[in-house]
């Protein structure tokens, strides 16, 4: 029932007392009617353990309660509630019985330092002790590769369960780049905080640090201008460019048509130049901090931004069209890894490998904030659900995003604010959503009686999608693991926190 | 074909030059600092009070650089009268105390006992571990590999196996998670080997300095040759670090062990 809820604004402070709390078991009822999906599913310490839940369908609403040490899983019902449910019995040692894969997701002991729900001795510092899904049958093989992978690349564990070349089931075990950044975030000055959220994941640095500085600027009741805006609009859709072309490249590369690939990752570079041209990093690190910018784009850096999206369009376009309509990559990549509409929602899947599947949510579209308000976005869905359309949804991306720059750049960029002081409200609860390169990112922040962080709860995009991943790939060739793989390109440090 | 070739043609050639001639990076890239140690000490104390990595000592007058995430604040705050960041990429130690520093910084010619070139000057093989890196220090690797950079003109490779490899180049602040694989990987790898530690994080624990899930300092874990400061270091200072191990740059070649 909707009005059991909050309704909420995206990025909009609200008092903690306004949300309802309701009795554990009509919390459940109500979550598991709910048509939509999970924004953010979360416990956190008060006085007592409690539960808060940020769901959306066109809507976004809130609700919270208190939670027994041991309830019926939701996952029984509906199998969104998946990870979240994992998480929550590994940071708060709340368990959800009869939870049908009850195991740790990151491997650390919980913040209340309780009984842990999975029987793991955190002093051996060897994740990956649990039972792993097993197939069993004489011609049953498996296949276990990571945490050190054989490239330049993230550390996370695959088992593969195969009958010959086939892959019958994928399960993919994170939690090797755990850093411990929810709590810390709590409880380092706020001085640091710009620093270790653009160090969540640095591909999405950009997306990241905006949704910090919303939340901060809610909470503090500050009110960037237009110009800002436009410059953190600017800064977020040269980051989506930059990851989406490296992700086509990587995917030429991985049915090793080099010619592609090498473009494509020079082209890569050329966009993070852009970032490094307006913060001094390649990342963009630096640029968004809570209030505004230190530096705003000026009138040089606009005409040679200008200039060199002007140059790069056709030459990405050249690219995609040697690539994307290459009889060779055409035949591995359509067909290959498969989500089913279903399954996408089913999963709660988002971004680009949800659109790749028919899932036309798009937060710059569905909850936009900053200039996003003020830009008409269409989410670029395909139907397949395959390798192809997840490339073809990056490449219609790139595109509009281009668009966007270039509609952007047009006016001179003069922005009134620079980066404030902040001071966050009492007992207050925000939450902002952005459409980062890989899908909705959402940062949430609870804060005490004195304003301080009671909580700060980050949920990257991949936290839907890994299941995704697993999906893709039952019933292919194991070979084909590394393009599916490249085609969701998820985040592991954005998961493991 | 025609595809390829029209494309081929309008790519055209991209490699840079580098080391021969030197690059040009945007003025707003913080790179190599210079500090002012007769500045005001009021400025001192409030860079050193408002920097987000607590990496300034005001009574020495010094920066941490591998603590330093090249953020700036200190920059802005002293209006540049404090510490400088160039645009001069090349810059890497071979000694953690060295970061520690109050301008000045020694060339990578540091220690000299047996010249790596001897070993590895034409052909350097690295295994990359990333140990809790947020990915930012691992793209900026990776696109060594790119045809700007191309990292294999010079005979340095990543290679997938660590048996294969000369040395372990490490990023991230080594997690609790990843302390055992990365040891692992460690003695994989046949003596004798170089250990490169790339980015804020590796060299000091960087954003994340502090966390009970990271272990507190990779020098415990292995003996670390070369430590590249940044958050990320930029791909040429990682490039000219690499080349300081071949003396393939216009650095002189460092040790190892």
């Amino acid at each position: 029932m909707e009005s059991d809820f909050l309704k909420i604004s995206n990025g909009v402070m609200v008092r903690r007392k306004d949300i309802p709390q309701l009795p554990f078991d009509r919390f459940c009822q109500t979550v598991l009617d709910f048509k939509g999906q999970i924004v953010q599913f979360f416990a956190y310490m008060d006085s007592h353990c409690k539960l808060l839940i940020v769901l959306r369908n066109k809507n976004l609403f809130v609700a919270g309660c208190d939670v027994p040490e041991k309830y019926k899983a939701l996952t029984l019902k509906s199998e969104k509630f998946h990870m979240f449910e994992r998480e929550i019995a590994e940071q708060y040692a709340i368990e959800p019985v009869d939870h049908p894969w009850l195991k740790s997701v990151r491997y650390h002991q919980n913040y209340q330092q309780k009984p842990d729900c999975f029987g793991n001795d955190y002093q051996d510092d060897i994740p990956g002790v649990y039972p792993y899904y097993a197939i069993q049958g004489e011609e049953i093989h498996e296949v276990g590769v990571g945490p050190v992978h054989a490239g330049i690349i993230e550390p996370g564990h695959f088992r593969f369960n195969c009958i010959g070349e086939k892959v019958l089931h994928l399960e993919i075990q994170l939690g090797y780049q755990h850093r411990g950044v929810e709590p810390l975030l709590c409880k380092v000055p706020l001085k640091r905080l710009p620093i270790i959220v653009e160090g969540i994941a640095g591909d999405t640095t950009i997306a990241n640090s905006i949704c910090y500085a919303q939340a901060a600027e809610s909470l503090s009741a500050i009110t960037v201008d237009r110009d800002t805006q436009i410059s953190r609009t600017i800064a977020m859709e040269i980051e989506r460019i930059a990851n989406h072309i490296g992700d086509l490249g990587a995917l030429s590369n991985d049915v090793a048509f080099l010619m592609p690939s090498a473009f494509y990752g020079r082209i890569r570079g050329d966009f993070l130049n852009m970032l490094l041209l307006l913060s001094g990093n390649r990342f963009g690190k630096g640029l968004i901090r809570p209030g505004g910018m230190y530096e705003p784009i000026t009138e040089d850096q606009r005409q040679i931004l200008i200039k060199n999206v002007n140059i790069l369009r056709p030459q990405i376009e050249h690219v995609a069209d040697l690539l994307l309509n290459h009889p060779g990559v055409l035949s591995r990549f359509e067909s290959t890894g498969y989500v089913a509409k279903e399954t996408a929602e089913n999963l709660g899947m988002v971004g680009v490998a949800g659109r790749a599947s028919g899932i036309p949510y798009d937060v710059r579209h569905h909850f936009p904030t900053g200039f996003y308000q003020k830009l008409t976005i269409d989410p670029k869905i395909e139907s397949t659900g395959d390798v192809f359309a997840r490339a073809n949804v990056r490449y219609r991306e790139v595109l509009q995003s281009l668009k966007i720059i270039e509609t952007l750049l047009q006016q001179p960029n003069r922005p009134k604010m620079s980066p404030r002081t902040i001071q966050f409200q009492p007992s207050a609860f925000v939450v902002t959503l952005n459409e980062a390169f890989r899908g909705e990112l959402s940062h949430c922040i609870l804060t005490d009686h004195k304003g301080h962080i009671l909580r700060y709860k980050v949920k990257d995009p991949s936290f839907h999608n890994w299941t995704g991943l697993e999906m893709a790939l039952r019933g292919q060739e194991i070979s084909d693991f590394p393009l599916c793989n490249k085609s969701f390109n998820l985040s592991y440090c954005g998961f493991d926190l | 074909m025609i595809k390829c070739l029209s494309n081929r043609w309008e790519q055209g050639h991209r490699t840079s030059t580098y080391p021969k001639e030197t690059i040009l990076l945007p003025e707003r890239y913080r790179g190599k600092p210079v500090i002012n140690n007769n500045c005001d000490q009021k400025i001192i104390d409030q860079c050193a009070r408002n920097c987000p990595q607590e990496a300034i000592d005001p009574d020495h007058c010094t920066i941490d650089l591998g603590r330093c995430v090249f953020c700036g604040t200190c920059e802005r705050l002293s209006q540049g009268q404090f510490i400088q960041f160039t645009n001069d990429f090349e810059f890497a130690f071979t000694q953690k105390k060295d970061c520690i520093t109050n301008g000045s910084i020694p060339d990578l010619n540091q220690h000299v006992n047996v010249p790596a070139q001897k070993l590895f000057g034409k052909s350097l093989q690295l295994r990359q571990v990333s140990a809790g890196g947020c990915n930012a220090c691992e793209a900026d690797t990776n696109v060594l590999n790119t045809p700007f950079f191309d990292l294999s003109r010079f005979g340095i490779q990543f290679v997938a196996s660590p048996r294969h490899a000369d040395g372990l180049l490490i990023t991230g602040p080594v997690t609790r998670n990843m302390r055992t694989a990365l040891l692992q990987t460690y003695e994989a790898i046949p003596s004798p080997k170089i250990v490169i530690a790339v980015g804020s994080c590796a060299l000091s624990g960087g954003p994340f300095r502090g966390s009970p899930d990271i272990c507190d300092d990779l020098n415990d874990l292995m003996k670390v040759d070369l430590l590249v400061p940044g958050c990320p270091p930029h791909p040429l200072t990682i490039l000219y670090a690499l080349l300081g191990v071949i003396g393939g740059g216009s650095s002189q070649p460092i040790v190892i062990h």
